[in-house]
């Protein structure tokens, strides 16, 4: 080989390796973005950008490939509105997921992972397009068509709701089942528990028993508020809102209820710019002043809206209606006991 | 006591062909590509990059465990990082595209300036291994920062080569050449002539300008007045140039090159000063228990990292240094030495040189084998983008060696520290030949207690 020959080859060489190389890691990416059709979604904590891209599109019927990957800490992957489970998504690594939608509309997909103080933040949506009479109604699409019993009951669910009477022990629904007394049939329908707080039917009860039931003391009378709320409940609805309130609620109010959380300390202390609004310490579902005078309704907004200047999430496209009772329901479990252990 | 190792069969034809050389440069060019893509376009992820895991974990271990101990600057024959440059500078990849004695000039795209004389020294060198150690927090950890720190480097090194002659970068600039130099006086393997006679009468003196077989050294050293390592990158190519066979590669007893008292600079010494307080300052930044230490060496720019920047310097500078001359006056007024003191300062600073790559092979093994397994997965999928390139991707981390290296490290330090203090006795021996024993080693003492306080921060940083 000629010195010429060798020089050539060398440079052949080095052209072919180094930047076929670097040809081949892109050509590499696309190839298999092509043949699996999937997206690289990447989460990030909400201070550095959330998800990226934060929008999706995606057809009926036609499988969405997402290739989920964590550039930071350990984020989890959910769509609101659906019973899919989550999945972790791992710092580095790479979460396969195929979603196939089955009604258009506008989807809300959130991080599962308590991962920062702006953790809730962390929402993107997918537009799913197909037959507009099919359409998903979004949660401001459904508040002007059917609105929630907050609006239909014209709550003023930023004003404080406290209870004028609280029980000197925790109501039992097994002590108020057993005392013998027959409430009245309107005070059990779910129109009107979802209505009225605690203690304005423990006012109601109150009044109900004074006269044919004059035993009855006020912690009785709570005892029955307790079975109002058992009776409009049931094991299953508990087990699931208990599912819901540990993996989205407990980081600040606790799992206790005693709003005690990891995430509530700092919820407390955070400035306006680490958290892009006002926050307050988070409310203690412990508390029965504040509990037994909110009603169910009541609860059901502060859910779905969302705390406004508190830091409290909306969770109105994500929850289900069925999955935003079944949460409120369980609130009351650190209130009232109840034989539905969940 | 030397070994000839070009008369074992095949070594000397594989040293002197450029295909072999041209090779190993060219993959290891392909690694830094890589690297430098997979900082900049892979994931942020760090434990799961190619940039983190094959340069801070792969590469580091290689380097530090094996190649510098063993092979000095073994790893600077191959280093892709001037590479590019000095094709560029050469107008070619393999062979001097010209004949005779000017080939190795440069005939490609370089200016082919001199060095300027006043920085001829490792100075610049110093303060950029400082400049980079300051970073280090968030240059090890963040996959960007070393995407665009490699960039970087190849961007410099490209640049200088097309200005200056020869390897400048290498020889003044880089800031890991600075490291690999000092400590590769250690290594026992080197790069020297047979006859130095010869080299004297030879006037063409091929092995520095160049000849039809290679090029005039790059490293701008003319080896027939080779004394230590430091400077020798072993490219190979005064093996080429040599119409005598004059040059060849021996094997030698370790810290060969600390036997000569002659060639000892302000500059080196510094260097050792500069590689022992980082060590330090690292092991109690990424291994310590200071979480607010931690956090202010990554909060770059901020008041806190000001704070440790600060702190750093005056530790690799200042205290060290001052620490050290203060031992070193002390041991002079002990022995009633009338040796300059600076002279003595430069001459037992390089009893350091043990001492600090002993510090730096316990360092290392305390985070290397711990992270190893990060490289299976980084193997497989090196951009976090979700590819299983050999199957490696799910492997789980796996601590190596988890009960032995603690007692790897000890082993380590104690052996540099008795390195140490050996070589700190020959020295004293050296700056007062006349003086007896006792003299010596009242002169030594104060430096090898020095020696044994640093040793034992480390011991106490790394083991615990």
């Amino acid at each position: 080989m000629t010195a010429k020959s060798a020089e050539r080859a060398a440079r052949l060489l080095v052209i072919g390796l180094v930047a076929g190389l670097a040809l081949a890691v892109f050509a590499g990416r696309w190839v298999v973005e092509t043949r699996h059709g999937a997206s690289l979604l990447h989460a990030r904590i909400a201070e550095a950008g959330g998800w990226t891209p934060g929008d999706l599109s995606a057809t009926v019927g036609k499988p969405l490939h997402l290739r989920l990957t964590s550039d930071d800490v350990m984020h989890g992957f959910a769509v609101g509105q659906t019973d899919w489970p989550a999945v972790d998504v791992l710092p580095g690594k790479a979460t396969d997921v195929t979603l196939t939608f089955d009604r258009p509309g506008t989807y809300t997909f959130y991080c599962t992972r308590w991962c920062g103080l702006n953790h809730w933040r962390m929402r993107g949506t997918i537009e799913v397009r197909g037959p507009v009479e099919d359409r998903l109604q979004t949660a401001a699409e459904l508040a002007t068509t059917t609105p929630p019993s907050y609006v239909t009951l014209g709550l003023d669910i930023d004003a404080p709701h406290l209870a004028a009477v609280i029980p000197a022990r925790k109501p039992s629904a097994a002590r108020g089942a057993n005392l013998g007394v027959t409430i009245p049939a309107a005070y059990l329908t779910q129109d009107y528990y979802r209505a009225h707080s605690p203690a304005k039917i423990w006012q109601a009860l109150r009044v109900e028993t004074r006269h044919g039931a004059s035993l009855l003391t006020d912690d009785d009378v709570w005892d029955l508020v307790a079975f109002v709320w058992q009776s409009n409940t049931s094991p299953e609805a508990l087990a699931e809102g208990r599912a819901l309130y540990a993996s989205n609620c407990a980081a600040c109010h606790g799992e206790t209820g005693a709003g005690d959380g990891v995430m509530a300390a700092a919820l407390g202390q955070q400035s306006h710019a680490e958290t892009g609004g006002d926050t307050k310490a988070p409310v203690a579902f412990t508390d029965a002043t504040s509990m037994l005078g909110a009603s169910p309704a009541l609860l059901q907004g502060k859910i779905i809206r969302g705390g406004m200047g508190t830091g409290m999430p909306y969770w109105g496209p994500i929850f289900t209606e069925a999955q935003t009772w079944a949460l409120v329901d369980y609130l009351w479990t650190f209130q009232f006991e109840t034989e539905y252990a969940p | 006591m030397r070994y000839d190792l070009i008369r074992l069969p095949l070594l000397k034809p594989l040293l002197r062909s450029r295909w072999p050389q041209l090779l190993f440069q060219i993959i290891a060019l392909g690694g830094f590509v890589l690297a430098i893509l997979a900082g900049l376009v892979g994931t942020p992820v760090g434990n799961h990059n190619f940039s983190i895991v094959f340069v801070w974990i792969a590469w580091w271990a290689l380097l530090m465990l094996i190649a510098v101990p063993l092979v000095g600057r073994g790893w600077c024959s191959i280093c892709p990082i001037p590479v590019p440059g000095e094709w560029l500078q050469r107008g070619a990849v393999l062979k001097p595209s010209g004949r005779g004695p000017s080939a190795g000039s440069g005939r490609g795209l370089s200016w082919g300036r001199r060095w300027p004389n006043r920085l001829r020294n490792i100075w610049l060198q110093n303060g950029a291994f400082a400049l980079v150690a300051l970073f280090s927090a968030v240059v090890l950890t963040q996959p960007r920062v070393t995407g665009i720190m490699l960039a970087a480097f190849l961007f410099i090194a490209v640049g200088t080569s097309l200005i200056f002659e020869r390897r400048a970068f290498c020889r003044y600039l880089c800031p890991v050449g600075g490291f690999i130099g000092l400590y590769s006086q250690l290594a026992p393997v080197e790069v020297r002539v047979k006859d130095p006679a010869l080299c004297v009468a030879h006037t063409p003196k091929t092995c520095y300008l160049g000849s039809d077989d290679g090029y005039g050294c790059p490293w701008q050293v003319f080896p027939g007045r080779l004394m230590k390592n430091t400077y020798c990158g072993m490219c190979g190519e005064c093996l080429r140039t040599c119409p005598y066979d004059n040059v060849t590669v021996n094997l030698r007893p370790f810290g060969a090159d600390l036997q000569h008292p002659t060639g000892r600079r302000l500059d080196e010494a510094f260097k050792a000063f500069i590689l022992l307080g980082s060590v330090l300052a690292y092991s109690a930044v990424m291994l310590g228990p200071w979480g607010a230490l931690k956090s202010a060496a990554y909060a770059v720019g901020t008041a806190a990292w000001l704070g440790y920047a600060l702190t750093f310097l005056s530790l690799i500078f200042g205290l060290l240094p001052g620490l050290f001359w203060i031992a070193v006056r002390a041991g002079q007024v002990f022995a009633r030495s009338n040796t300059p003191t600076r002279q003595t300062f430069i001459a037992f600073a390089y009893a350091l040189i043990p001492l600090g790559l002993a510090a730096w092979i316990a360092f290392s093994l305390a985070f290397v084998f711990a992270n190893l397994s990060y490289l299976w997965p980084a193997l497989s999928d090196p951009f976090g983008w979700g590819w299983n390139l050999f199957g490696t991707t799910s492997m789980a981390w796996t601590p190596y060696l988890t009960r032995v290296i603690p007692a790897l490290q000890t082993l380590a330090l104690l052996g540099g520290l008795m390195w140490a203090s050996a070589t700190v006795h020959q020295i004293a021996g050296e700056q007062s030949p006349s003086v007896g024993h006792a003299s010596g080693l009242s002169q030594s003492l104060p430096v090898i207690l020095f020696c044994l306080l640093v040793t034992l921060a480390l011991l106490g940083l790394l083991v615990g």
